[in-house]
């Protein structure tokens, strides 16, 4: 039997429209979308709405009717999800329709048709709000997803900070998946640019447990096996009271309290020197004297 | 039968690993190269494993035993050109080699076995025993 669903939707087009649009707005309270946007998706799911149901069977949204309203729905929800709408307010985009539908079926049926109309309707909605739902909960694992990737790369850069010397700044909570991808990028670089030095600065890490400093110092030990000395710097005071509480042994790796100290002692091993202007001016004048006595001479 | 050359510079012994390495093979580097020690009278041995990028525990292993046999023979070892992989999978297999020095590539490798025997010589004739080298 085909339901009149179809049928009154598309008479009763207009006053639905703005009744919904009204219980809504009543509903979700805050703001997060244009008016017009949502009055133009409001349309548009009336539009498909009406087509699903003079065509499909109610019960079930797996028919070629339905795909407009699917793919309307994916894309509603997806941009709720994106612009920071709660699931339960996402799935009353969906749900708010039942008031206004239910009462115009009421006032234009006869009780019995109205009920069994009801019920289609009621199917048709549920299964839509589960939809809605199921596609926000979607985008936001993409979006975690997609955040987690980001992190993972963006806390594990390695910069190159002289001649021969690599610093790698740790950001963040140091487990065996990121130590793998610290280990792998660190010595990936020590092969590009030929460093013998690499500072391993834990300023950011929050907390060092025996599992971190095992981290630690597994990485280290694949740098050395390289061929390349690593330096720690950056141990705030209550880790170094950590390391020795826990008695974790770091006797074999030098270790520095801030990243300059480190910086300074990759230079002393590189065999190289920062000096100030002044000072060079200096030593190159006395140079030139030097020479031109020897020159007189 | 395939063996790993061994060649000499100087008062050191040069080995570069450029086929896969198996036990057989690495056995016969073993024998070779401690005899190779003894007979040169070396002070130092380099072994550049740049081209070798699959290890499993006994080669690392190997290269470990090599360093201590050296060290018996007084004779430096210096393990250079240990490509990243090869660096993770000895970690994991939880062989860091201690008493192995490591350098990046060969021209470090060997500042690195001068600079060690330089250190070595001039303790030794510090304390006045021993025929003093010509370094």
């Amino acid at each position: 039997m085909p339901t009149r669903l179809s049928e009154i939707i598309r008479k009763h087009q207009q006053t639905l429209l703005s009744e919904w649009i009204a219980e809504l707005k009543n509903a979700l309270g805050r703001k997060l979308i244009k008016d017009a946007e949502l009055e133009q998706q409001c349309s548009a799911f009336l539009k498909a709405l009406e087509q699903g149901a003079s065509h499909g069977e109610a019960a079930s949204l797996d028919n070629a009717a339905w795909s407009e309203m699917k793919e309307l729905l994916n894309n509603v929800s997806r941009s709720r999800g994106l612009a920071g709408y709660s699931p339960s307010e996402t799935a009353m985009f969906v749900f708010s329709f039942k008031r206004p539908l239910f009462s115009r079926l009421r006032k234009d049926l006869s009780a019995a048709e109205a009920a069994d109309e009801q019920w289609n309707a009621t199917l048709v909605l549920d299964q839509l709000g589960l939809l809605t739902t199921e596609t926000y909960q979607r985008t936001r694992e993409e979006l975690i997803t997609r955040q987690q990737q980001d992190m993972l790369e963006l806390s594990t850069p390695v910069v190159k900070l002289w001649d021969g010397v690599l610093a790698l700044p740790m950001i963040g909570t140091l487990d065996s998946a990121r130590t793998q991808v610290v280990m792998e990028t660190l010595l990936q670089r020590i092969v590009e640019t030929g460093s013998a030095v690499a500072i391993l600065d834990i300023t950011g890490v929050p907390t060092v447990d025996t599992l971190v400093a095992q981290h630690l110092l597994k990485t280290i030990a694949a740098a050395r096996l390289m061929g390349a000395d690593c330096i720690i710097s950056g141990i705030r005071p209550q880790i170094a009271q950590t390391i020795v509480h826990l008695g974790v042994d770091l006797g074999t790796v030098t270790t520095k309290a801030s990243l300059a100290d480190a910086f300074a002692l990759a230079l002393q091993r590189t065999g190289q020197t920062v000096i100030r202007v002044g000072q060079a001016r200096k030593m190159k004048e006395k140079d030139g004297e030097a020479k031109d006595r020897k020159e007189r001479e | 039968m395939e063996r790993i050359p061994i060649l000499r510079m100087g008062k050191y012994l040069l080995v570069t690993i450029q086929v896969d390495m198996h036990d057989r093979l690495a056995m016969q580097l073993q024998e070779d190269l401690t005899t190779r020690i003894a007979k040169e009278q070396s002070r130092g041995v380099l072994i550049d494993i740049s081209a070798l990028d699959i290890v499993d525990s006994f080669i690392g292993r190997m290269l470990a035993d090599i360093a201590g046999m050296s060290r018996v023979l007084d004779a430096q070892t210096v393990v250079v050109g240990m490509q990243p992989a090869v660096a993770i999978t000895l970690v994991e297999l939880g062989l860091s080699l201690h008493g192995v020095r490591t350098a990046l590539d060969v021209e470090r490798g060997m500042k690195l076995l001068e600079e060690s025997i330089g250190e070595a010589t001039r303790a030794g004739a510090d304390e006045g025993d021993g025929p003093g080298d010509e370094r």
